[in-house]
């Protein structure tokens, strides 16, 4: 999965050590064995009977007859799910907020990260701890909720940008890697050609950290995809609903989504099939994406770590 | 943003001819203090200060003037005065809080709630990753680690609404696999015991493998030195794991385990919001989830301030307390 993580162990096993394997590290492995089979089943069988769930008959699954194959293979639920007006709308808000939410995210994590990495910065310190603070204390629910009243932002789009837009947490990891990886005398050398601090920014420092923009872009991508919760309190036009919203009222508040069918009985039965194609559905962007992104998002992590 | 300004940076004189303006009140650069310091600082690199005011603002809109909001507390609010010109009410909304019989419902299930949740979802990565790192077989091992990892990119809305529909009684995966062993089917989400259950194992699942990669990383840092060492000494493995490993990666573990506990106040609203039924109220109702009925519902402001003040410094008192303990007991703390 990750060069950084089974370099060790390849050159580990190289070494002769399983030949001298003693009777009770071999019981103890086959625990070991065990145990990580038993994970793997935990974790995949929710996946597995969503998803076989999602492909059987509206029938079968309101009568339970679905176990861990699919019963009467159709794929109704999907048509449903595809053909849903308010589904689509949310998805096409998620990927406006996901896209946009993330380039101002990233934008000003960097404005803030790169002056705060410079050791010629007076004051930063003083500004690291002031932003380090908001960490620990937060005024909390009502006084923000007044905060984005007061700015107009209730019911608009910027409601789910703006609020939210830096994390202290990416701005940790941005101000490490600024100060870690990238050699003071790269800057020394672009200021003696007359370069400006921006363009040492734009031109050196930038380029040299597409592994750290990238793992900070995929964690604001992923808060910003999941969350329905500044929507839920912000936004009351529904035409503005980003997915998470939708997927909260049709999945668990069981706001009627299959309006075009008629008969009663197969109207409920759709509506609980629908559920496990809309969970598919949604899921599969981010599932799609995520043996790509994982490698990066673990580098992230370690770079997190590190730091401490 | 960034890329715009660039245009006119790069059309700026040199920046090292500043450098020389600087160096004229030479003398004074011992005495001048922090105040020349400053401007000197400031004259020279004045695109790094220009950069850093656009997300300084933001960090002073949207959470130091919510901090000084929180006043609102203190204040009977009204709309029509606003947050300066309502009266001061004391501690009057502090006091309903505390007198109100929902006091130590709320604030007990949150720290039960958030106890829970920290003491099961903490063994389980370390496990997890001590485990994995015993295996040689490279396909199996990136299997698991792939496999575990991924519940990490479901939403929480997904994930919830993937409990309700697995523990949904008589068709769900759950009853199942109860019916399988000859137990009766339950409704487990009507039913407020099992509401801490649903919550913290769900958590468990959608994040024990994310939380793995970091004890993983820690013990790929190991000196294989000291495997060596342990070899000679004739460790097995499981004496290796509990002598080289688990000391080997004891930093990592006090650095995770403060910022959990920093957070145990915290504990996700958005989970216990989307779990929660009339049903199983009584121990699903935590003080976020009560913030936000009383605040955003019932438009109740000062009295939500208060409530969620009284979290936030619970919560910052928790983590000063953790940090000095950690300190003391290991030596290493977050500051």
């Amino acid at each position: 999965m990750n060069a950084v993580l089974t370099k060790p162990n390849r050159t580990a096993s190289r070494r002769p050590r399983r030949v001298r394997e003693t009777p009770v590290d071999r019981i103890f492995l086959v625990g070991v064995y065990i145990l990580l089979t038993t994970f793997l089943i935990v974790v995949l069988l929710p996946l597995w009977y969503i998803l076989v769930s999602s492909f059987s008959s509206p029938a079968a699954v309101s009568a339970g007859e679905v176990f861990l194959w699919p019963v009467d293979f159709t794929l109704r639920g999907y048509e449903v799910v595809f053909t849903n007006s308010t589904i689509l709308t949310g998805f096409a808000n998620s990927a406006f907020y996901t896209v946009a939410g993330t380039a101002i995210s990233v934008t000003l994590t960097v404005m803030l990260a790169y002056p705060l990495s410079r050791a010629d910065f007076v004051g930063r310190k003083f500004l690291t701890g002031a932003v380090v603070f908001t960490m620990l204390f937060a005024g909390g629910l009502i006084p923000t909720y007044l905060v984005v009243q007061s700015m107009g932002m209730l019911d608009t789009r910027w409601a789910l940008l703006i609020p939210k837009a830096v994390a202290v947490w990416p701005a940790i990891l941005a101000i490490t890697y600024f100060r870690t990886a990238i050699p003071d005398e790269l800057r020394e050398a672009g200021e003696i050609d007359g370069a400006s601090d921006l363009r040492i920014l734009w031109k050196v420092v930038l380029p040299l950290s597409a592994p750290m923009l990238a793992v900070i872009a995929l964690m604001y991508a992923i808060v910003q995809w999941n969350s329905y919760f500044d929507a839920l309190i912000y936004l009351r036009d529904d035409s503005l609903y980003p997915l998470q919203l939708v997927l909260r009222n049709i999945l668990i508040l069981n706001t009627d989504a299959g309006a075009d069918v008629t008969a009663a009985i197969e109207r409920q039965q759709l509506a609980s099939l629908l559920k496990y194609s809309l969970i598919v559905v949604s899921t599969v962007p981010m599932m799609l994406i995520y043996p790509f992104v994982a490698r990066y998002f673990t580098r992230g992590l370690l770079l997190g770590a590190v730091k401490g | 943003m960034v890329h715009t300004g660039l245009g006119t940076a790069s059309a700026s004189p040199p920046q090292v001819a500043t450098r020389g303006l600087g160096a004229s009140p030479s003398p004074r650069r011992h005495s001048g203090g922090r105040r020349g310091r400053l401007r000197r600082s400031v004259r020279r690199h004045w695109q790094l200060y220009l950069l850093v005011i656009p997300p300084l603002l933001y960090f002073l809109i949207f959470q130091y003037v919510p901090m000084a909001n929180a006043i609102i507390a203190f204040k009977d609010f009204n709309v029509v005065e606003g947050i300066w010109g309502s009266p001061w009410a004391g501690l009057e909304y502090f006091e309903r809080f505390f007198s109100n019989p929902m006091f130590t419902t709320v604030v007990s299930n949150t720290f039960l709630l958030s106890l829970y949740a920290l003491i099961a979802s903490f063994p389980i990565p370390i496990i997890l990753a001590l485990a994995l790192n015993e295996i040689r077989a490279r396909f199996f091992k990136r299997t698991v680690q792939m496999v575990t990892y991924a519940p990490y990119f479901i939403s929480t809305v997904v994930v919830v609404s993937m409990a309700i529909l697995i523990l949904s009684p008589r068709i769900g995966l759950a009853s199942d696999l109860t019916g399988f062993f000859g137990l009766p089917a339950t409704d487990y989400l009507a039913q407020p015991d099992f509401f801490r259950h649903v919550y913290v194992w769900s958590e468990v699942w959608q994040t024990a493998g994310y939380s793995a990669v970091i004890y993983l990383a820690a013990l790929a840092g190991v000196d294989p030195g000291l495997y060596e060492a342990a070899k000679v000494d004739g460790a097995n493995r499981l004496q290796k794991i509990w002598h080289v490993d688990l000391p080997s990666i004891t930093p990592t573990i006090v650095v995770v385990l403060i910022l959990s506990v920093g957070s145990i106040m915290a504990v996700g609203f958005e989970k216990a919001f989307l779990l929660q039924n009339p049903l199983n109220l009584s121990q699903s109702e935590i003080i976020a989830t009560y913030t936000y009925k009383i605040g955003i519902q019932n438009a109740d402001f000062s009295l939500a301030t208060a409530i969620g003040l009284f979290n936030s410094v619970i919560n910052l008192v928790l983590l000063v307390a953790v940090n000095i303990v950690a300190k003391r007991v290991t030596g290493k703390g977050l500051w």
